[in-house]
């Protein structure tokens, strides 16, 4: 293990880089975020705090015969016929580089650490699919032993059995160290993400770690899948006003693309390089469900659980978190039940603590989410103004909370959670604070 | 860093070809018999397939056992294995803080779906539209949680009980790598106590074969082992499930466990694969081990995929290390992410018993050390990622 040498130099400073339970403090010292808003973060920022969505009609596929016609795609950075893996590659390219250029944390292509990545999960897509089958040629039915006798001619590297090839790329463009992660929970992939990272500083294997969740698969069959279980807004005109979370006329949430990347460094060796803290990551909190496949446990005890278990992580209990960016898909369970389990955990200062969904603007980035919103609630501590809730215009009475209705506010947050939930039962929220005095 | 803890194994569930569980694979090996595999149900292709599973066993609700595809199936039972033999399953106060990492693949596809479409589209006036269309009508509501590759952690929390954290990694071989790894140093620096890892793989399938033959991957014609494939080599896909349990030393004694073994290291990194990569990767990592290979009787069970060039680059590292050498993936097949923690849970039931199983193939050689006290398990990726891991017999 490398201990830092920076530890040393920071001198009388040091004692200050440790939480309270003598941990190593980890900052974030890098953002970068890609949504359908746009490339970059302030372009994100201004139209994210001007109540701008960036849903619109999907131009990339047909979409007759589908329910659901619209989406939060990243059409600037799209190009023809872009596979998912290409596209979500991209996008974390992009985040990754504004991040790790904001942090001017290694070199270029040497980057000191780990690489930490959320990305979609990955299959041979039906264009792909399609070509196979005209290879093959076959007469009459093109069944899959058709598909395989031509497969190894399709020219395709190392096949479709490449769920790290994201990864693989990143790490050789940025130059992380070691074996880069992907993983996946599910819609909490993001958070679970920058929770590696800060476990692996925490245990003292890295100084710094690359976190990115990217997600760019809004293709005709993700798209038919969520609908089929009835999980999407179907409310397709107009599209800016069809993701509405915690409104009494909520109908499913809205697919979406995008990716966030944190450069995640231990204090110490922020402040021995001079860099500018964005925020500390305080702590994560997980905790997994097992009553249902897509169905939050009614009790929302593994909810409650986990904003408990990230609060605890993080040494601090409810009354000291300012905004809760929450997971508010617009599904009308999902923001039933965080309702439920923020009522539980903040009780009577439930509706008075500011929470907004930026899901109501950029949709739900899927893989992506946790680390594009807990980019966002950065820049919400960094800017102290609360991004809102928009397309609240039917509040659900059983829901009361403040969402920050409609338009931006400027308050005092020095504290804030994000939320994510997972289909699968996978729940993690993640503290974020400004950087200690 | 704070101090490293202790890290048993205190239990392992394996399912693969040779049979179900530590015994059924302790006795395959006992008695020396050839690898079963399959070579007519997906010929010209090789697979290694599993023997018939009463799934009731593990997965008593008939609705789990229908909203899971079969390698959800496969790893569900051998977690329960797992819990099982750490005597874990149904006690919810020990599951309720038992962490997972699940190394996983997924998408498994309907295929008379997809053949019906691919059919269908040859005449459809607008093809897009006809797919939308078929997708829409045909696909079951339920496939696609069969799909994701979180969903068998999912179903492992549902099914099981394991609720601490759940944790999915993706990537192939590296993928199970990395999950023991970073569940190994979750463990050690005391972010768990306890934790199960492993994945599950099944490879009798023809979309799964066609994803791996999109590489060129699959092993055609005739059966030989990993070794001795050929120029190219070829993957002959084993259906496994494999889960450990590891656990910290001071809370498996807090609660009477015993330990099957320790888990003293986990290692893994990358590299670009150019001529020489893999040996030098793999001798680093070595390096990381060394000193504590050198002080027992230690041997090698590879996990050598059979796909070339990287089997015989290992093959060629391994040399180097000069300790006996076995490689599973000639008996059991390869099962991509699961494989690591199969040959993880084989390297324990060797120590138990203090053999080796039978060489085979020109890679597999050296005799058995009396008495056999280590096991170093390699993971080279087919076509990325390089690991290694140590165990050690508990005395």
């Amino acid at each position: 293990m490398t201990q830092s040498s920076a530890a040393t130099t920071a001198g009388t400073k040091n004692t200050k880089c440790l939480d309270k339970a003598g941990r190593p403090l980890v900052a974030v010292t890098g953002i970068g975020v890609v949504t359908s808003l746009g490339v970059g973060k302030s372009d994100n920022w201004r139209k994210l705090t001007g109540g701008i969505s960036g849903v619109r009609r999907i131009s990339r596929f047909p979409t007759e015969a589908l329910k659901t016609t619209i989406a939060g795609t990243v059409d600037d950075v799209y190009q023809d016929y872009m596979a998912p893996a290409e596209l979500s590659e991209r996008i974390a390219l992009l985040a990754g580089e504004e991040a790790i250029a904001q942090s001017g944390i290694g070199s270029k292509g040497r980057f000191p650490g780990p690489l930490c990545l959320a990305p979609p999960p990955l299959e041979l897509e039906w264009p792909s699919r399609f070509k196979i089958a005209e290879m093959a040629a076959a007469n009459g039915e093109t069944g899959y032993p058709d598909l395989l006798r031509v497969a190894r001619d399709f020219g395709q590297k190392f096949g479709a059995f490449r769920f790290g090839i994201i990864g693989e790329r990143l790490a050789e463009h940025f130059g992380t160290e070691g074996s880069p992660i992907s993983l996946n929970t599910a819609c909490a992939s993001g958070a679970t993400a920058i929770q590696l990272g800060l476990e692996a500083i925490r245990r003292g294997e890295c100084e710094a770690v690359l976190a990115i969740g990217a997600d760019g698969s809004v293709t005709p069959e993700a798209l038919v899948r969520f609908s089929l279980l009835s999980a999407l807004s179907t409310q397709n005109e107009p599209p800016q006003q069809a993701s509405k979370p915690f409104s009494k006329n909520r109908d499913g949430f809205v697919m979406a693309e995008g990716a966030g990347a944190l450069v995640l460094e231990s204090l110490s060796h922020a402040r021995a390089r001079g860099a500018r803290v964005l925020g500390i990551i305080e702590g994560c909190g997980e905790k997994s469900d097992s009553f249902h496949r897509t169905r939050s446990s009614p009790d929302g005890k593994p909810i409650i659980a986990c904003m408990r278990k990230a609060l605890a992580d993080a040494g601090v209990g409810p009354d000291a978190v300012d905004y809760i960016n929450a997971h508010g898909t617009s599904t009308p369970e999902n923001d039933k039940m965080e309702h439920f389990g923020v009522a539980a955990v903040f009780g009577e200062r439930a509706a008075r603590i500011p929470i907004s969904s930026n899901k109501s603007m950029i949709g739900h980035t899927l893989t992506a989410a946790g680390a594009v919103e807990a980019a966002f609630t950065l820049l919400t501590l960094e800017h102290q103004r609360i991004p809102p809730t928009i397309n609240y215009n039917v509040p659900d009475p059983a829901i009361a909370l403040d969402v920050v209705p409609n338009a931006a506010r400027d308050a005092r947050v020095h504290r804030a959670i994000s939320n994510s939930f997972g289909f699968g039962g996978q729940n993690v929220c993640v503290v974020m604070t400004r950087e200690p005095a | 860093m704070s101090e490293r803890r202790e890290v048993w194994i205190t239990g392992v569930g394996l399912i693969t070809c040779l049979g179900e569980g530590l015994d059924a694979t302790r006795d395959f090996f006992a008695r020396g018999a050839p690898p079963p595999y399959d070579d007519r149900s997906f010929a010209p292709y090789i697979v290694h397939a599993l023997p018939p599973l009463n799934f009731d066993k593990q997965i008593p609700k008939k609705g789990d056992q229908r909203q899971m595809e079969m390698w959800q199936r496969i790893g569900v039972y051998a977690a329960g294995l797992a819990l099982g033999d750490a005597a874990l399953a149904g006690k919810p106060d020990l599951l309720d803080h038992t962490d997972m990492i699940v190394a996983a693949i997924g998408g498994e596809r309907d295929i008379p779906v997809d053949t019906a479409i691919l059919a269908g589209v040859r005449a459809a006036e607008k093809p897009g539209a006809f797919l939308n269309e078929r997708l829409m009508n045909d696909l079951r509501p339920t496939l696609f949680l069969a799909q994701l590759p979180n969903l068998l952690a999912g179903n492992i929390s549902l099914v099981h009980g394991v609720v601490g954290s759940s944790r999915t990694f993706l990537g192939e071989e590296s993928a199970g790598v990395d999950a023991v790894r970073v569940a190994q140093a979750r463990v050690a620096a005391g972010q768990s106590e306890v934790t199960l890892v492993g994945g599950a793989s099944h490879g009798a399938r023809w979309d799964h074969l066609l994803d791996f033959e999109l590489g060129g991957a699959l092993l055609k014609g005739k059966f030989a082992p990993v070794w001795d494939r050929g120029p190219e080599g070829g993957i002959a896909y084993g259906s496994l499930g494999a889960f450990l349990v590891l656990e910290s030393a001071d809370h498996a004694r807090g609660r009477g466990a015993r330990p099957r073994a320790r888990l003293n290291a986990v290692a893994s990194d990358r590299n670009k694969r150019q001529p020489g990569d893999i040996e030098m990767t793999l001798g680093r990592l070595w390096q990381a081990i060394a000193a504590q290979v050198d002080g027992g009787h230690a041997a090698v069970i590879s996990g050598a995929t059979g796909l070339e060039p990287a089997t015989s680059a290992e093959r060629h590292a391994l040399k180097q290390f000069g300790l006996p050498v076995r490689a599973s993936g000639t008996y059991i097949g390869h099962g991509i992410e699961a494989q690591f923690s199969a040959n993880l849970a084989i390297a324990t039931i060797v120590l138990e018993h203090g053999k080796l199983f039978a060489p085979l193939g020109s890679g597999d050689g050296g005799k058995n050390p009396e008495p056999l006290d280590r096991i170093v398990v390699t993971g080279v990726g087919a076509w990325r990622g390089e690991g290694l891991a140590l165990v050690e017999r508990i005395h």
